[in-house]
């Protein structure tokens, strides 16, 4: 009788941290994704993973074969699929957190009410958006996983720190995904939604994604340097390759100060527009 | 088995002890509650207690600040001043904490339509931090109270509105709240989900959860009340058991007379002076009396004859209608 009844109470441990907007329990908000991610929006998932998959073909190997290697900014020369493939992987761990935490929770917020429900649970709003956010890494760590076993096959991985670019994978999703759940809760239609793309498209097209940015001027350099996506690809093409500097770690801190704010964006939106 | 036993028992004594107040505390006290969004006041200065098994209504028309004061009690939203206690807890400091012990049916359902019938309990359920082993049967149990135990694996919006406010409910119980927070449970259903509905509810009620609800509906809150406030504009305007406000605020009858449009207000002059109070509607005039058919003799001995004439016992709405000088639903 005790067992089944100490597992029918509602257990909420008090948190240390932000007690009255956390239960310590988004385990079961990413539980809920998985769930519905399983029997409505799977497709999506399975395109996310092909289109970083056709770039490498048609761009990589395709194009690359007209135009041979490239040289990194160390001064070293790899083939041309090798220099993007690293890139298409932090633009498919970008774009699969994007869309986890920016329409995916538009649409919770706006039609299907989700938030709602779950907010009238012992959840707090720190715990849906660490819930959402845990959700969008799974499904970047899935894909990481894919493309570099696709890299591998091709012989695109150059090093064995080739291995690292997967928590790196995790680290840029984590901070894309913290950050877009914060900004769309200020999204209120469609049209605002597409600002989204509108600013995440040149980023994928000009953070050295095909290209180094040393043909840029200096001044437009430093604006690529500020965005997301250039430390994004630099770090991981830095493991992929295995030309890893003192940069490095600069990368690693961008997006962990990248984290923290964005958490305490989205936690704060969260509270501002359900607990008011 | 035993050390775990024993451990189960010790937290269990625990959160009896920390959440479990003694009868003599009420489960909700608020005291000069105020909510305001920049200068509207939504909740103007009330004060309430709901006892422990009390089932507790907030009737009012739209607007008057029952939704408001429900989201307070549900800890999801802040007051602007005045004290409030959930459960023995503060709702500004204690979200998580209160918000276990409580069952939410919202005024609209907020279902989750990417899951299955079956899977919306048990997901909610694991929101309480629930086990999976519990949930599984508990869903059965409550799909079986809800009457939708056939519809387990239907998709959310292939179920009727009624239906669907039933799921919404049974969900609200997955936790065995102590408190369950209803509003405006049956707005929108038809006659039959209503009875349905009040039915569950009333066996809740039996078995000693808390019922607050709210509604603008006058028989909902004589069916299911034991103790009531009338709210309008933010404000108590009466309180006590709906048997006590229609004594004290209206009489035991009321006579409601038709004479048409145009000539309410001719006839309304002479009917003055007759029964306890004349309430005249455009469409038609109210007589408050104890006894409605001797009242009927009495316009009738006047000369007087109504198009349609109708004695009925008195009702929430003629309290409203007394207390608020309107009609209720707008």
């Amino acid at each position: 009788m005790t067992t089944l009844e100490s597992i029918s109470t509602p257990k909420v441990t008090r948190q240390f941290l932000l007690p009255s907007l956390y239960a310590g329990n988004a385990r079961s908000v990413m539980e809920r994704g998985v769930l519905a991610t399983a029997s409505t929006n799977w497709l999506i998932v399975v395109s996310g993973f092909f289109e970083p998959v056709f770039y490498l073909l048609a761009m990589g190997i395709g194009l690359g074969s007209f135009i041979g290697n490239v040289e990194l900014p160390g001064g070293q020369s790899v083939p041309y699929a090798a220099y993007i493939a690293p890139a298409l992987l932090a633009v498919a761990a970008m774009n699969g957190a994007i869309f986890d935490s920016t329409w995916n929770v538009f649409f919770k917020m706006n039609f299907g009410r989700i938030y709602d429900g779950m907010l009238a649970t012992p959840l707090g709003p720190f715990d849906v958006a660490l819930g959402e956010i845990m959700l969008a890494l799974a499904r970047g760590f899935v894909y990481a996983c894919g493309f570099l076993t696709v890299m591998q096959a091709l012989g695109l991985n150059l090093s064995w720190s080739a291995i690292l670019a997967l928590p790196s994978v995790l680290l840029i999703a984590f901070a894309f995904a913290s950050f877009g759940m914060g900004i769309t809760s200020y999204m209120k239609t469609f049209q605002q939604m597409d600002w989204i793309n509108f600013i995440l498209l040149p980023m994928f097209l000009l953070s050295a994604t095909f290209f180094p940015i040393s043909v840029y001027p200096q001044a437009l350099q430093w604006i690529i340097q500020a965005m997301p996506l250039w430390h994004g690809v630099e770090l991981v093409r830095g493991f992929t390759t295995g030309m890893m500097d003192s940069a490095t770690i600069w990368h690693v801190l961008y997006f962990a100060v990248m984290i923290v704010l964005g958490l305490t964006l989205t936690t704060r939106r969260l509270k501002a527009l359900f607990l008011k | 088995m035993c050390l775990v036993q024993l451990w189960n028992k010790c937290a269990l004594l625990l959160i009896a002890f920390i959440f479990v107040p003694s009868p003599s505390i009420p489960v909700v006290k608020a005291t000069e509650l105020v909510k305001k969004y920049k200068e509207f006041s939504a909740v103007d200065g009330i004060s309430f207690e709901i006892a422990s098994g009390e089932s507790f209504g907030f009737l009012g028309p739209n607007g008057a600040g029952k939704s408001t004061t429900m989201r307070m009690i549900g800890a999801v939203s802040t007051r602007t001043s005045g004290e409030l206690s959930v459960v023995g807890l503060d709702p500004n400091n204690y979200g998580p904490e209160i918000r276990s012990q409580l069952g939410v049916v919202p005024q609209s359902d907020n279902l989750d339509t990417e899951l299955r019938v079956r899977e919306n309990l048990i997901v909610y359920g694991r929101y309480f931090g629930l086990g999976r082993s519990f949930l599984s049967s508990k869903a059965d149990e409550l799909l079986e109270f809800a009457q939708l135990k056939d519809k387990a694996k239907e998709r959310i919006d292939d179920l009727s509105g009624g239906m669907k406010r039933r799921l919404t409910i049974a969900r609200a119980l997955i936790n065995d709240p102590r408190i369950l927070l209803l509003d405006e449970p049956t707005t929108g259903l038809d006659p039959q989900a209503r009875h349905i509905l009040w039915d569950r509810l009333f066996r809740l009620k039996e078995q000693g959860t808390t019922l607050i609800l709210t509604t603008h509906y006058m028989d909902e809150a004589e069916q299911l009340c034991d103790r009531l406030v009338v709210i309008d504009k933010g404000k108590i305007m009466a309180e006590g058991s709906p048997a006590s406000l229609i004594r004290k605020y209206s009489s035991r009858e009321v006579l409601e007379l038709r004479f048409g449009s145009e000539h309410n207000a001719k006839v309304a002059k002479k009917v003055d002076g007759i029964g306890e109070r004349v309430e005249v509607l455009p469409d038609r005039i109210l007589i408050y009396s104890e006894n409605g058919e001797a009242t009927l003799k009495q316009i009738t001995d006047l000369g007087l004859n109504p198009l349609t004439s109708l004695v009925r016992r008195s009702s929430l709405e003629d309290v409203f209608l007394r207390l608020t000088g309107r009609s209720l639903i707008e």
